[in-house]
């Protein structure tokens, strides 16, 4: 698992990527009650913003760790926006991505590299 | 000065506590070139008695709709309002407090609002409704931005028969927010022809029903093609009273349906306060404007009320809100929902029978009188043919007869200056009906 | 002698145990424990009669609704305990100070009500012949002189419902005349990060984008950092004044200079008129447009959310692209414009189907009439006093966030005096209930941390001012001593405990629907397997 500095996850599997928010994201947004995922099919670029995550008072965007076409969308999360917090490195992911460009991944984080940024903030 | 409490001790006590000379040190941060040191040329402070003197003066050059004939609806509708309404409104508990911030101490005020959300569902048949907007125009326009937010398109098609204020209201916002509006030329039974200009490219289609000359249709073959092209339709209601006779918005296909509330609980006010309606699908609510009311439970798990969804709105979105809308009309809401509860399922319905046999009673007399009627089916509104529409209006008037708004009034370039609108409603008599269609006939004569 | 011993008992009882007792039906006291409508009503029952109709609907064949509407009625007696016992769980003005920063819940004077109830006002069409209807142009004209005297502005657009749709009025007028100057380019609208939520959202609602201003840090707008991001692209500045801090921007008129310089317009944000009305002209400081929220500065009663009114004064510069419809005289009488036309063809539109909020432009005239131009200066000065003091008596506990210098009308605290104690600003606001007031607004401006934001307004005598203050110092020992019980499970007085916003959010049920008839245990048990 590769993780930014935003507070986003990706696991790789083959070419498609799974997504989701950290453990230490999903704690400082507090109970999550909406989440907007990105329709499948979608182009999205690393950076850009793909999907909405909203607590009862705040409503945050979360940004795309890599590039490439949405080819999944976690649907449960519409039922069980709670997911995100019980578990939010894995039943609660948002998106799977086919990676346009694999590079990317490897410019991100480690888990050790992360739990160092964490330190920091 | 009667609304000011502090007493000059007061304000003498208070400098010393806070530390400063006088008055003037706490303005301190205002530039001098900025302080205005002399009174504004402006009259001095007035008693009660020479307030009320001076209103009630310019209220008396006003000529009150019940003061004799009087017909004119488009948009806004003389009722019979119960007096506990008025005198419930004016409850210092509704009447004095703000947007429920705090629930626990606004309970009042929360589940009223739950009340009228489900009043307003239950009227347009929709499964969801907000805590309402400023009026019906603006709440049009909204719907239709709402609309582009959903479907991501930027085209709106305007039937003929949206009321013209409505139409330019929405406009105004859709050309500020770069959306297109294809606005159909005004004809009086034309809702249909929206359907040859439904394409792809749609995000929604606005139909007023009645609409702005009366005219009620069926709009479920408008829905049928709108969701075929992958649009949304959103159904325009000016008279809130219609609900209780015509089929809902729902029921004829419509995703969002937007209404003026102000027949039901508020007076007519010269065009404001009123109070606007506005209902959808439940899948949509999460780009609804407005505020929310939602049910939950306190932390000894009584029922309670609260503002829900409120990550849509401005004060937590900012530039990324469905609305900038944030104080809406909470009092006619109030005054609508105290309303419609005393009509209830059968008072409603009893209102709005009596509303459509009162304006078959105009129709009838109308044509009894020579005069042509337009509209082919109507609720409680009727367009009919007079020359010169507003030269007969100004000339009924010497007759003490308001007789109605010539549409040339609200769109000037239609080319529709021999078409009058004329309303009824429960408040109107069959003595008005006779005065109106005889002196239509003696002008006619003339 | 005769001793009649048969008599009610007149002491206090016997007292003692009333902790954790609750009642056996929910209620307490004098408040009741009241359903919803749709419990309390019944489909066939009304609280009005009516004649019965002499004709049917028959003309209308199949357009009739023959389901069931599904609304509830109550008889007029049940409607009134309905809305009596739910009004009894308000908190209001006319109950005790409600110090929401910048909301200005001032008293709302009741000839204000009488006015506005008159036949004349309240019985008169938005489309009535306008020579039946002389008596309202004059008076919106006579409001339009206050509102343009008042704020030094040679124009004003009367139509907006609300503080939001005259910002939406100000910053059209801006995008209009940017338009019609060749200017359409400039895009881009910059709002401090102090600002109220609707600026950037009405800015983003005109397709404006928006970058925000550094604040300086006394509170102000920071000079350099608005120079640096003025330029081609910037239509519009958005500055309220006095700002959510409650601090008077000093370089007021500088900020105006260098704006007009780059070519961007100067909308002010009104909503805190209340603290200079009277004393300063924003005319005089260079502003080009300003809503004025009447339900803040001009008393019309806020109703629970409204209704509102926002009329926008408007600079020459601006006034010619102010929409439909205005008053004018024409030799014979008034006049209303409903149509743009000749000269004026350059109005960007219209607001709002009619002519704005006359109910509250009514409430407004007579409460400034009231007040005159000298009432209205003593407003302002009060307003400030009262805010002071507050400022002044709390700082003794809590942390002033801004200590250096007055505040405007309205005080503001950060949660610094609250750091150890476990208590939060929520909690403390909470805790206020208990002590029988409105909390102050939380958590906003954004850029103080824990905000508590506190606009007592001219209306609260000093007794009100020293029991509000009294009751926060009392709470403020009480979070240091650390009794964080009291605050952290507040209220436990008020109709409601603390309410589960998260459930409401996740589970949204915001319509009343009978729950779903109860299922047999046998069908159950399908159900589950």
């Amino acid at each position: 698992m590769r993780f930014t500095k935003d507070h986003e996850w990706v696991e790789v599997d083959g070419d498609v990527a799974t997504i989701g928010i950290t453990a230490y994201a999903a704690e400082q947004l507090g109970d999550v009650v909406f989440v907007e995922t990105p329709d499948v099919g979608k182009t999205v670029k690393a950076g850009d913003g793909f999907a909405v995550v909203e607590s009862v008072k705040a409503a945050s965007d979360v940004y795309a760790p890599i590039s490439g076409e949405v080819v999944a969308a976690n649907a449960a999360l519409s039922d069980a926006p709670e997911t995100v917090n019980a578990a939010p490195e894995a039943a609660g992911w948002f998106a799977k991505v086919k990676l346009a460009n694999p590079a990317e991944v490897d410019a991100l984080m480690d888990r050790h590299a992360y739990e160092e940024y964490l330190a920091t903030l | 000065m009667r609304y000011l409490p502090l007493t000059p001790d007061d304000r003498a006590q208070m400098l010393s506590v806070i530390g400063a000379p006088d008055i003037e040190a706490l303005f301190a941060d205002v530039p001098s070139a900025a302080r205005v040191t002399e009174l504004f040329n402006l009259p001095l402070h007035a008693g009660e008695l020479e307030v009320e003197r001076e209103l009630v003066s310019l209220a008396a050059r006003n000529r009150p709709a019940g003061a004799g004939p009087f017909f004119c609806g488009a948009g806004a509708y003389r009722h019979h309002v119960p007096a506990s309404v008025d005198h419930i409104i004016q409850r210092s508990e509704f009447l004095t407090s703000y947007t429920p911030y705090q629930p626990e101490i606004a309970q009042g005020t929360l589940q009223v609002l739950f009340e009228f959300q489900s009043q307003v569902a239950a009227l347009t048949g929709l499964d969801v409704a907000n805590a309402s907007m400023y009026d019906g125009s603006t709440a049009c326009a909204e719907a239709v931005m709402m609309a582009k937010r959903v479907t991501r398109r930027e085209k709106a098609i305007l039937s003929g028969g949206v009321h013209p204020h409505y139409a330019a209201v929405t406009q105004t916002i859709a050309h500020a927010e770069g959306m297109e509006i294809v606005r159909q030329k005004a004809a009086i039974d034309a809702e249909a022809d929206v359907i040859a200009a439904i394409d792809s490219t749609v995000a929604c289609v606005v139909v007023q029903t009645p609409n702005v000359f009366g005219v009620v249709t069926d709009v479920t073959r408008i829905a049928e093609a709108a969701h075929a092209a992958g649009a949304l339709l959103i159904v325009v209601t000016t008279e809130a009273v219609s609900f209780g006779l015509l089929k809902s918005p729902s029921e004829r296909g419509a995703d969002i349906a937007v209404a003026e509330g102000q027949s039901i609980g508020n007076a007519l006010n010269y065009g404001g306060p009123y109070v606007g309606l506005f209902a959808c699908r439940e899948k949509l609510v999460r780009q609804m404007p407005g505020r929310l009311c939602g049910e939950t439970v306190d932390a000894d798990g009584r029922r309670g009320y609260v503002l829900t969804l409120s990550t849509r709105e401005q004060h937590i979105r900012r530039e990324k809100a469905t609305s900038n809308i944030c104080t809406n009309s909470g009092l006619c809401a109030l005054a609508f929902t105290i309303h419609l509860s005393l009509l209830g399922e059968v008072g409603l319905r009893q209102l709005a029978a009596l509303n459509h046999s009162r304006a078959r009673d105009m129709a009838g007399a109308l044509k009894s009188a020579g005069v042509e009627v337009l509209t082919p089916r109507f609720f409680n509104e009727i367009a009919v043919r007079v020359p010169d529409a507003s030269a007969a209006v100004e000339a009924l008037l010497a007759d003490g007869i308001v007789a109605g708004v010539p549409y040339s009034r609200l769109d000037p370039h239609a080319g529709l200056d021999d078409v009058l609108l004329l309303a009824a409603t429960e408040t109107t008599t069959s003595e008005d009906i006779t005065a109106l269609a005889a002196a239509l006939k003696r002008r006619a004569g003339r | 002698m005769t001793m009649n011993n048969v008599g009610r008992p007149t002491g206090p009882g016997a007292g003692g145990a009333t902790a954790g007792h609750a009642s056996l039906t929910g209620g307490r006291g004098l408040l009741q424990d009241e359903p919803l409508l749709f419990e309390l009503g019944g489909w066939d029952k009304t609280g009005v009669d009516f004649d019965s109709a002499e004709h049917d609907a028959s003309d209308l064949g199949d357009l009739v609704r023959t389901a069931a509407i599904g609304l509830a009625g109550l008889s007029e007696p049940e409607t009134m305990r309905h809305y009596v016992r739910l009004s009894q769980k308000n908190h209001a003005i006319d109950l005790a100070l409600y110090p929401l920063g910048s909301c200005t819940m001032k008293h709302n004077p009741r000839l204000n009500e009488k006015m506005a109830r008159l036949a004349g006002f309240a019985d008169l069409h938005p489309l009535a012949p306008v020579s039946t209807a002389q008596g309202a142009l004059e008076l919106i004209d006579r409001l339009a002189h206050w509102l343009k005297t008042l704020t030094g502005m040679p124009a004003v657009a009367m139509t907006p419902k609300a503080g939001a749709h005259g910002e939406l009025c100000g910053l059209l007028c801006i995008k209009a005349a940017h338009e019609a100057a060749g200017q359409g380019h400039r895009r881009t609208v910059l709002v401090p990060t102090s600002a109220h939520g609707t600026n950037p959202a009405t800015a983003a609602f005109v397709g404006y984008s928006v970058t925000e201003i550094a604040q300086t840090a006394d509170g102000r707008v920071d000079l350099a950092d608005l120079e640096a991001k003025l330029g081609d692209h910037v239509a519009a500045i958005m500055v309220t004044n006095p700002n959510t801090c409650g601090l008077f921007e000093r370089d007021v008129i500088e900020i105006a200079r260098i704006s007009h310089a780059h070519g961007a317009y100067f909308y002010c944000d009104g909503a805190n008129f209340n603290a200079i009305v009277g004393r300063v002209r924003p005319g005089d400081l260079g502003v080009d447009a300003m809503h004025i929220n009447l339900h803040k500065t001009f008393s019309t009663p806020h109703g629970g959310g409204g209704p509102g009114a926002g009329p926008v004064v408007l600079s020459e510069a601006l006034a010619k692209f102010a929409p439909a419809p205005w008053v004018v005289h024409d030799g014979t009488g008034l006049k209303l414009v409903e149509e743009a036309a000749g000269e004026a063809a350059q109005a960007f539109g219209r607001m709002c189907a009619f002519q704005g909020q006359m109910g509250m432009f009514v409430r407004a005239y007579a409460y400034m009439r009231s007040h005159g131009a000298d009432g209205l200066r003593q407003v302002a000065e009060d307003a400030v006093l009262n805010a002071n003091y507050i400022k002044a008596r709390l700082s003794a506990e809590m942390t002033p966030a801004f200590p250096d210098g007055p505040c405007m009308h309205e005080a503001l605290f950060d949660d610094s005096w609250l750091e150890g104690t476990g208590i939060t600003t929520l909690d403390f606001a909470k805790a206020m209930i208990d002590e029988g007031f409105h909390p102050m607004t939380m958590y906003f401006p954004l850029v103080v941390h824990g905000a508590m934001l506190i606009e007592p307004t001219e209306t609260e005598p000093k007794r009100e001012l020293d029991r509000f203050c009294d009751a926060l110092l009392a709470l403020a020992r009480a979070a240091k001593a650390g009794d964080a019980a009291r605050f952290t499970g507040a209220p436990y007085l008020a109709p409601l405990r603390r309410l589960d916003e998260t459930l409401a959010a996740r589970k949204p049920k915001l319509t009343w629907r009978p729950d779903p008839p109860a299922l047999s245990e046998e069908r159950a048990q399908v159900l589950a397997s």
